[in-house]
């Protein structure tokens, strides 16, 4: 609650902790397909994925800290915060399920994450911008990769276009947060609706039915998913405060 | 006067960098890579190539020591993000050492292309004749190809 009240206390502090926690929930979980993934190539590329996401949240969360003032740096943030004080959107923490879902929460996050990095490359926050003017480039290969597996999946056998459809399904419900007007980025929504609508009719594929939105992860109200995520990524930190390589 | 001697310590520390291999693709320097941006008075700045690329803490590391062991532990290392590093600034011998090395170089001049690039060309029969397995490779700077004429896969450096 403390934590809530800096944060609006703060603007610029919560604006680029919701872009740095949103950057490493997602490049955490695109690091358990490690060893996992159906080829090696996508183990390679979620992999990749992941370690740019990773990078990008270490120059968020570095500036949050920064902005902060009070001696946090990245890795305190990531790891000596608890799950109520996380703000990261839903939709990164939900879990990876099968391939199609995991490319079905890539494909609607990173064409997010790329609209949403060209803007803030042209802000004003001159630190805000060298990081997004950073990050746009390596996104635009994600969202890429994501959308063509849309198209090969849905486009593919009975089975792949089943699961295509069922992931998409399953993750439609955490879009709206990414619009919301308070902490989103509204203004987003019509080009990011033509993108997916774009890559899903050449996937032949439907837009998935409309859905009650939900939202809660930008005030610290998470799905149960999170909590476990942190209990792995921080152990070492909890077992070790301050454990250094 | 102190221009010419600002030059010569810029020209000193430059020299002294291009023996600084990167950490993944030793064949060649942090010069030829563009990650050296420029010599500011006592200051020098370095820039990222991707933004969690894991050899830019062993870079940092590798240029310290270089400039202290050449007694310039004076010289303060600054990173700066902006403007974001593109593989245009891979000089013209970087682009030979990594051919020579096996590896693809980027298309100059196409980072704005970088998602629709032309077929590489093969660094070891020179032939066009190739196609991408995979736009990730084994660090982020590369992707994976193959040729279709010699049949052997390859790193190509993608246009970034």
């Amino acid at each position: 609650m403390t934590e809530m009240v800096r944060a609006e206390e703060n603007p610029l502090f919560h604006h680029a902790l919701r872009l740095g926690d949103d950057a490493l929930i997602l490049g955490q979980r695109l690091s358990e397909w490690c060893g996992h993934a159906p080829m090696l190539e996508i183990d390679l590329a979620l992999a990749n994925i992941g370690l740019d996401l990773l990078g990008q949240a270490t120059h968020f969360l570095n500036l949050a800290g920064e902005i902060e003032g009070k001696g946090r740096d990245a890795d305190a943030l990531a790891f000596h915060r608890d799950v109520l004080d996380f703000r990261n959107c839903l939709l990164v923490e939900q879990p990876n399920g099968d391939f199609a879902q995991t490319i079905a929460r890539q494909f609607l996050f990173s064409n997010w994450q790329e609209l949403l990095m060209r803007e803030i490359a042209a802000a004003p926050e001159p630190r805000l911008a060298a990081i997004g003017a950073k990050a746009v480039k390596e996104i635009a290969y994600h969202a890429k990769f994501a959308s063509e597996w849309v198209v090969r999946l849905g486009d593919g056998t009975d089975e792949s276009r089943v699961r295509m459809i069922a992931g998409l399904d399953w993750m439609w419900r955490f879009v709206d947060e990414l619009f919301d007007p308070k902490d989103g980025a509204p203004s987003l929504r019509p080009e990011w609706d033509a993108r997916i609508a774009g890559t899903l009719a050449e996937a032949n594929l439907e837009l998935p039915k409309p859905r009650r939105g939900a939202v809660g992860g930008r005030a610290g109200h998470h799905s149960e998913h999170l909590g476990h995520l942190l209990a792995e990524m921080q152990f070492l930190q909890r077992a070790y405060p301050g454990a250094t390589w | 006067m102190s221009a010419v001697v600002e030059l010569s310590l810029k020209d000193r520390i430059l020299e002294i960098l291009s023996q600084v291999p990167d950490p993944e693709i030793p064949c060649v320097s942090v010069v030829d890579l563009g990650i050296v941006r420029e010599v500011r008075g006592n200051t020098l700045v370095i820039t990222p190539t991707y933004t969690g690329c894991p050899a830019t803490i062993a870079i940092e590391h590798d240029i310290r020591a270089a400039l202290d062991r050449a007694g310039l532990s004076r010289i303060k290392i600054e990173t700066t993000l902006s403007p974001p590093w593109t593989t245009n600034w891979i000089s013209d011998e970087g682009r030979a050492k990594l051919r020579a090395y096996g590896i693809a170089p980027p298309v100059k001049g196409a980072a704005k292309h970088s998602l629709r690039e032309t077929p590489a060309e093969c660094p070891r029969c020179g032939s066009a004749h190739t196609e991408e397995i995979s736009r990730f490779g084994s660090t982020p700077c590369k992707a994976l190809h193959r040729c279709l004429d010699c049949r052997e896969p390859f790193d190509r450096f993608k246009c970034h």
